[in-house]
């Protein structure tokens, strides 16, 4: 198994009455598994996922449970032992490719940044690595993109590049946050291809989030659908699909935008 | 590139209006140079004499086109009452006020950088919140005061510098850049001050962007978030600042010059003023503004070199 998660609390104490955020959260995830979280926004999904990447370092934030990945206690571990595993075990894509890239570092930099943190290698070696990843996921002329600035990049490039950087040293477990929401439709398809081809050639287990239950269908065997900080339905996406459990999960397939052909 | 280009013509130009406006000013002021150097024993034929003999008849305009003509090839002409070029006069003393303006600047730089980036990763804590008192009460002490208090503490008290004691840069380099600490620290402290909020502000406002979390997801330790990341983006606000504390500095240096007993541009330039010695105080004020302009003009190439998307802009 490579993540467990088990009654997952997690509370935050920035107002006078603590609010929780998300209630009793179990995840176990398997190598090389796409797993999708689904839930509207306010569901607890991103908390969990920041919670799960060791990112949840708020000091109002409080968090109980576990959280075990490969053997390390994420919730419990010392600094040092987390941000060994984080870039390196562990990477994470974000909603917003726009503001997720440091403005004022050059993309090839940032590709680079978590090899220079995690690997021992030469400037030369980061390159030709950093060069390779450009290239496969899809950048066009990726010598280019490496000299280029987040700015001079379109949004689809730039969730390219984060996905890029996230997988230059092979990580086992890829968090993904809702890396589609910002991207029009078309470019949202040809990502979730590419996160399947990565989940393929590299046997990275991937934790997909999103609100988009199409989207989850498209990528992931098995799904969570989180409602209010709870885990209210889960299970295979076909199964939920065809027999939805919870009146929420009907819902939220009833809301997906139907193509209608027929010609009424 | 091209944008480099036009600043610095835009600069030149500049310096030939500052050049213009400084002759133009001391020829209009009343004032005559020949009745300064003679005092009593002025006679109105010893006055002419002396005119003629300074070049003071010509009419205005010729005088003008000589002095800039002189300028351009670094001859600002002679000293009315030390009766020795000027360029000669000044040579001495203008690297002392560089130097002292640099020496501030950088220990502003370095005050403010550290400061802001120990503060803002401590938001909101006991140690936070003293940094920012301490820093309020800093930004209101005026160099010039700052100066007479660090003498009394740290030269008369703590003796750990002898107060008048200055030592030319050709005679002891070390001795004389340990003694300019003193009154760098005087004109750095305030300045500094100022750019902390500024940094502070900028930092507490990045570390909370996106591309923060993103550093951090990759395993980079809060030191290097904040250095390798944090520190350049809240910096391009400040950059503006910075330019501006420069060319007060050179201002700032020439004020505290009189308080630690330091000759450079600050104490030639005020006897030049009281003995109407034209020609020393319009040459000073022309080295003032170039340093001015120039340092200006490399705030601008910073501001292309931290921030690419301004290099894109004017292309």
């Amino acid at each position: 198994m490579l993540l467990h998660v088990e009654d997952l609390n997690i509370e935050f104490h920035d107002h006078i009455v603590p609010e929780t955020v998300v209630y009793d959260f179990d995840l176990d995830m398997d190598e090389g598994e796409i797993v999708g979280l689904v839930g509207e926004s306010g569901s607890g999904k991103s908390m969990s996922a920041l919670a799960i990447a060791g990112l949840l370092s708020r000091h109002d934030a409080k968090k109980r449970g576990h959280i075990i990945f490969d053997g390390t206690d994420i919730l419990n571990c010392p600094r040092e032992e987390l941000r060994n595993l984080q870039g390196d075990d562990i990477s994470m894509i974000f909603q917003e490719p726009m503001t997720s890239l440091d403005p004022l570092k050059k993309i090839g930099w940032q590709v680079e940044e978590a090899m220079r943190i995690h690997k021992k290698c030469t400037a030369a070696e980061r390159k030709e690595r950093a060069i390779k990843m450009l290239g496969d996921v899809e950048l066009e002329d990726p010598e280019r993109v490496y000299n280029s600035y987040p700015h001079q990049l379109s949004g689809g490039m730039r969730q390219r590049v984060m996905i890029a950087a996230a997988m230059i040293n092979t990580p086992k477990l890829l968090i993904a946050d809702e890396p589609t929401t910002a991207l029009d439709v078309t470019v949202q398809a040809q990502i979730v291809k590419l996160l399947k081809r990565i989940n393929k050639e590299n046997r990275t287990a991937i934790l997909f989030i999103s609100h988009d239950l199409s989207l989850i269908r498209q990528l992931c065997k098995r799904v969570l659908v989180m409602k209010g900080g709870y885990v209210v339905d889960g299970g295979d996406v076909e199964e939920i699909f065809t027999h939805p459990k919870q009146e929420y999960t009907k819902r939220l397939i009833d809301s997906i935008p139907h193509v209608d052909l027929s010609g009424e | 590139m091209t944008g480099v280009i036009k600043k610095t013509i835009s600069s030149l130009l500049t310096v030939l209006v500052v050049s213009c406006l400084v002759f133009l000013a001391f020829s209009i002021i009343p004032g005559d140079p020949a009745v300064a150097k003679l005092g009593t024993q002025a006679t109105p034929e010893k006055l002419d004499a002396l005119r003629e003999s300074m070049g003071l008849n010509k009419p205005l305009f010729v005088r003008f086109i000589s002095w800039i003509g002189g300028v351009i090839k670094g001859d600002f002409g002679t000293s009315y009452s030390y009766s020795m070029p000027v360029a000669s006069l000044i040579k001495g003393k203008l690297p002392v006020t560089i130097i002292l303006t640099l020496y501030s600047f950088v220990l502003m730089i370095l005050l403010s950088v550290f400061a802001a980036i120990y503060a803002a990763r401590r938001e909101g804590r006991v140690l936070d919140k003293i940094i920012q008192i301490i820093t309020q009460v800093i930004m209101s002490v005026p160099p010039f005061f700052g100066g007479i208090l660090i003498t009394l503490i740290f030269g008369l008290g703590l003796h750990l510098f002898a107060p008048g004691g200055y030592i030319s840069y050709d005679v002891n380099m070390p001795k004389f850049l340990g003694y300019m600490f003193w009154p760098a620290l005087a004109i750095a402290l305030p300045k500094g001050a100022m750019a902390f909020s500024l940094l502070y502000t900028g930092l507490v406002t990045e570390k909370k962007k996106d591309y923060a979390r993103t550093a951090y997801s990759r395993g980079n330790s809060t030191g290097d978030v904040f250095y390798k990341h944090l520190l350049k983006n809240a910096c391009i606000p400040v950059v503006t600042f910075f330019g501006m504390a420069l060319a007060d500095m050179i201002a700032g240096s020439i004020v505290i010059e009189q308080v630690f007993g330091i000759p450079g541009l600050g104490r030639i330039l005020l006897t030049s003023i009281q003995n109407r010695d034209y020609p020393v105080v319009e040459a000073i004020i022309v080295c003032i503004a170039v340093l001015v302009i120039v340092s200006n003009l490399l705030v601008d190439i910073l501001y292309r070199v931290i921030d690419p998307r301004t290099a894109d802009s004017d292309k």
